[in-house]
């Protein structure tokens, strides 16, 4: 799908659990300009908190590496997430997005990829093992402003 | 974030505050961790009302805190959830395991 770039904004932050709520802000603060509901908001902030912790846990599981997090707006109100790490990569994606599948200790519920899922209208998984994982999500906000 | 204990009786209540994320939620598990095996009341209810935001790090934590209760013979509710931290408790079911109210 060809969609055109209304504008697009980038940042790359290391992995400590520190930046999660980072870019959840910083997500939310350009979504902003498609004034969205609280609860369109809520749910933005909720999949990014999901990509990007798994990218601070599972990513990187002994070291500190970049993430880098691309917004973009692109027509129809439509607003892309795309959180990139160079980590450890997933073996197997469609087990991974399976509900409940987690490779972690009992800190985690498994329910990440699910939990973006069901907020985002797609989500895509790209990932390569020793190479790293790329996740793109778009949700496509009501407009309630004439443009 | 923080976790505030008010008792009575057995039933104990533990009102959270602040994120329930990944960065958030290790303390905070830890806390609950301590307060359920020194207290080991017989009901606990945990009070989202002051949580500002809450992802798949928080559900981890109400299974932790629901498992380490059955274990000690107690039951565990979660009340006064805010709608944000509701959406993703529904999304992932837990109703179906922790009672919400
Ligand atoms: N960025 C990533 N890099 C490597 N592995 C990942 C990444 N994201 C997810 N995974 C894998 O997918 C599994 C499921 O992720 P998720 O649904 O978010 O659950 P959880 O994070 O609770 O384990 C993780 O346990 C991990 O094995
Ligand atoms: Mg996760």
């Amino acid at each position: 799908m060809q969609h055109i770039v209304l504008d697009e904004a980038e940042v790359s932050f290391p992995s400590r659990s520190a930046n999660e709520g980072f870019a959840r802000a910083a997500a939310a603060c350009f979504a902003a300009r498609l004034d969205p509901t609280l609860e369109e908001l809520a749910d933005i902030r909720t999949a990014v908190s999901e990509a990007v912790t798994n990218a601070v846990v599972h990513a990187y599981p002994d070291k500190i590496g970049k993430i880098t997090m691309r917004l973009r707006l692109l027509e129809d109100s439509v607003l892309e997430i795309t959180v990139r790490d160079k980590g450890v990569g997933i073996p197997d994606v469609k087990k991974a997005r399976e509900p409940l599948f987690t490779t972690g200790s009992e800190e985690r519920s498994g329910m990440g990829f699910t939990i973006m899922e069901s907020f985002m209208d797609s989500l895509q998984v790209r990932s390569a093992v020793g190479k790293g994982t790329t996740i793109t999500m778009r949700r496509r906000l009501a407009r309630r402003t004439a443009q | 974030m923080s976790v505030t204990v008010t008792s009575r009786g057995s039933c104990l209540t533990a009102a959270l505050s602040g994120d329930i994320d990944h960065h958030g939620a290790r303390t905070m598990m830890r806390e609950l961790e301590e307060i359920i095996s020194e207290e080991l009341p017989r009901r606990l209810e945990l009070d989202l009302s002051d949580v500002s935001f809450m992802d798949s790090s928080g559900i981890a934590l109400l299974l932790m805190a629901k498992r380490q209760m059955e274990h000690a013979g107690g039951t565990l509710r979660a009340t006064h959830i805010p709608a944000q931290a509701r959406r993703v408790l529904d999304a992932a079911g837990v109703g179906r395991l922790v009672p919400l109210e």
